[in-house]
């Protein structure tokens, strides 16, 4: 058996209803989990991006995206590992008012997990971090720790990769190519 | 363009005549009502068959494309209609099979509301169909449908499934139609690179011992004629897969005959002796591979494929030629250096003669005691110079009659091949006899797969439907009391069954029919059944401890093949 390794997978859809039950059943298929998930239109008008991170192998992963790029609906679907993209996370998080200001420590634990507030209450204060999952939990785990979190949550991975364009020009370019080709036969 | 105005309803037929439809296997109900009202405006254009379940509408629709290379059509109601599909569904999905399957859907203001008759149709069959589609307006039948049948018969085929709400039915739209020849988000004919053209060529001329895999790809693609020239170019032996059988003459001398698990000796054991694999539009099911881990470890491996996802999908392959194989196959025929491989084509001989001395002569040549099924199948093979086309159902029936039936003509094989449904014959093949009406039909199934469809004679009556049925009783679910006897210690669970008089149920639909118990009956009763062209029942009471032979047990070696009991 390979080593699981964490795939960023990316997919181009149409922007139609369903298109998440497609993808997410071919994933339920092979018994992967999809560790992460982030949708929205992407930089091209009426196309939408989907990240998804799960674990799996190599040959597993290669075998998935090709499933997930024939569906009619799907323009493009890829894999990267970590090192071929830029990636990050934001994650949000809930305290209490007074413990906080018990702490006493505000500014050093702002400064030192670059902490943005958004907002602050009587009762509450909530806290941005942006991140990777690792720095993102070990924020969590030191608020836990010391005066407890009242609410959290972490988006899903949004990545870029670190080519110059977005590979779905390719990709867009041959469709063009095709349509052209397909034209002159008419 | 010309534009008119018109219902729903009356768009959806307008829609199916401008992709050429003149056949639709269906069945009504309350959802679909609108679109039946137009239909008895079209019956003249339209041949409606009403079939007696809705799943027999599927398998029909299948039966049909699967002969004629056209799409077939179903029309269902919403809710049960529309889930009594799934099952064709799921089997056109499996074997590539062009079908569009219409269903009736509650209004758009009832949708997610658990109204009556609802089921979400397009969520259940999303992993079941190319492409499903739920249409919510009257405007967007011409353009769905379009879309359906460019979708069905492209590229790689399969199923797609239209879920008409009722709105969309009874509503007036413009209608005006336009053929879908691209949709941006879907390449159906990936273009073939010419230097991968090159490598192939340069892998089989070097070959010393090349082995070619011929699937239904080829059968698809209509590519029999450019497959044939390069293997008679190359002097390469050639097997098919269940699935590809037909696609070659069963006579042509480079045909080794069958793959898989109830292959041919010759093929299973060649397999992992070929220097150089050429597998052409099939896609290594492991009922053919048996452990991949030790299929054709020695061989260099070109896959020639359409879809992308099945290069290397099971098997590792030293090449992938993607594309059309109507177009690549030649491509490369044209940079093969003409060939001779007499010795390693000899070398299938003594494996040919070893199966048919062990299997074939007690089968057929010179069974012996109570009625084998394979002598039955050679019978009726011959009865029409090997021109009619056979359906089977699934189990030990469809395997002895792919064996034992030849074939001269491409698209003579209708079986479910992948899903392996049983109930799929008798349907299937009253779609076939719409499809290829000039044709001979054989309907061969067992005792277990007939009683689950058994109420299409119905439709068969009504529709006069001229097929031939051949009905090998052994009141046994063979096929698995084979793998209980083999596998399972003899343990016969809820394999045994008691079954009703057939003949008496042929009787009461009007159909005409024989029974054979005994060997010197069978000739006359062929020829009692094929006197006509009207649908026949002819039920072949056979040996009870029917064993298919050669068997590769599944996950083993493929050259593991059990010829008789005694040899495991």
């Amino acid at each position: 058996m390979e080593e699981r390794t964490l795939y960023t997978v990316t997919v181009f859809s149409e922007n139609r209803v369903g298109l998440l039950n497609q993808i997410s059943i071919i994933f339920n298929r092979r018994q992967l989990n999809i560790e992460t998930l982030s949708v929205s239109p992407s930089a091209l008008r009426g196309i939408h991006k989907f990240t998804i991170t799960t674990y799996t192998d190599h040959d597993t992963i290669e075998k998935v995206v090709a499933q997930i790029d024939k569906r009619v609906d799907i323009l493009k679907a890829y894999y990267n590992t970590d090192s071929e993209l830029v990636y990050q996370e934001i994650a949000l998080y809930k305290v209490s008012t007074n413990a906080l200001l018990k702490l006493g420590s505000i500014e050093s634990l702002i400064r030192q997990h670059n902490i943005t507030i958004l907002e602050i209450t009587d009762n509450s204060v909530v806290f941005q971090k942006t991140g990777l999952y690792d720095e993102t939990q070990r924020l969590f785990d030191e608020l836990q720790q010391s005066i407890g979190v009242l609410q959290f949550i972490r988006s899903g991975r949004v990545a870029i990769t670190r080519s110059k364009v977005e590979r779905l020009s390719d990709m867009l370019e041959q469709i063009e190519k095709i349509r052209e080709r397909k034209s002159k036969h008419a | 363009m010309k534009v008119k105005q018109m219902k729903g309803s009356y768009a959806l037929f307008e829609s199916l005549l401008a992709e050429k439809v003149d056949t639709i296997f269906g069945y009504p109900g309350g959802s679909i009502i609108p679109v039946y009202d137009a239909l008895y405006d079209y019956t003249d254009r339209i041949n409606h068959i009403l079939v007696r379940h809705e799943q027999a509408a599927a398998h029909a629709a299948e039966g049909y494309a699967r002969v004629s290379g056209k799409v077939g059509v179903a029309l269902v109601t919403s809710g049960p209609g529309a889930t009594n599909t799934i099952t064709g569904i799921a089997d056109a999905m499996m074997d590539n099979t062009p079908i569009v399957v219409i269903a009736g859907q509650v209004a758009t203001t009832a949708l997610g509301s658990d109204a009556f008759q609802e089921t979400d149709l397009v969520g259940v069959t999303q992993p079941v169909t190319k492409w499903s589609y739920q249409i919510r307006r009257p405007e967007d039948i011409p353009w769905a449908v379009s879309r359906a049948f460019y979708i069905a018969q492209s590229g790689r085929p399969g199923p797609v499934v239209l879920d008409l709400t009722k709105n969309a039915q009874t509503g007036i739209c413009d209608f005006s139609y336009q053929k879908t020849e691209f949709i941006r988000s879907y390449i159906p004919d990936p273009e073939i690179d010419k230097e991968v053209i090159e490598q192939a060529a340069h892998i089989i001329n070097a070959a010393k011992k090349p082995f070619a895999l011929i699937g239904q790809g080829v059968i698809l693609a209509n590519a029999e004629k450019e497959v044939k020239q390069m293997l008679e170019k190359a002097n390469i032996p050639a097997a098919t897969t269940l699935m590809g059988l037909s696609a070659i003459s069963s006579k042509h001398p480079l045909n080794k005959g069958m793959l898989g698990m109830h292959g041919n000796l010759g093929p299973n054991m060649k397999t992992n002796e070929c220097d150089v694999l050429i597998a052409i539009g099939m896609r290594f099911s492991d009922r053919v591979t048996g452990k991949l881990a030790t299929y054709a470890k020695q061989a260099k491996v070109i896959h020639f494929d359409i879809d992308q996802s099945e290069i290397g999908k099971n098997v590792k392959v030293t090449l992938g030629v993607l594309g059309n194989i109507k177009e690549s196959v030649p491509m490369v025929t044209d940079l093969l250096t003409e060939q001779r491989h007499d010795d390693w084509i000899k070398s299938f001989e003594p494996l040919e003669r070893k199966e048919h001395d062990k299997v074939l002569l007690k089968e057929v040549e010179e069974a012996k005691g109570p009625i084998h099924m394979g002598e039955v199948i050679a019978k009726i093979s011959e009865a029409t110079g090997h021109k009619a086309v056979l359906v089977t159902d699934v189990g030990q029936n469809q395997i002895i009659a792919a064996r034992y039936f030849k074939y001269t003509k491409t698209r003579s094989l209708v079986t479910s091949g992948g899903l392996g449904t049983m109930g799929f014959c008798l349907p299937a093949a009253m779609g076939a006899k719409l499809g290829a009406p000039s044709r001979t039909i054989f309907a061969v199934c067992g005792d277990g797969g007939f009683q689950m469809t058994v109420e299409e004679l119905g439709t068969i009556l009504q529709s006069q439907i001229g097929i031939k049925i051949i009905l090998l009783n052994n009141n046994k679910l063979g096929m698995v009391r084979q793998w209980q006897k083999l596998f399972w210690q003899r343990r016969y669970s809820f394999t045994d069954m008691i079954n009703p008089n057939f003949n008496t149920i042929a009787d009461a639909y009007g159909i005409r029919n024989r029974m054979v118990n005994k060997r010197e009956e069978i000739d006359d009763a062929i020829a009692d059944m094929m006197k006509d062209d009207k649908a026949f029942l002819l039920v072949v009471n056979t040996e009870p401890d029917v064993m298919v032979y050669p068997m590769t047990p599944a996950g083993d070696d493929v050259t593991n093949v059990l010829l008789e009991e005694s040899s495991k």
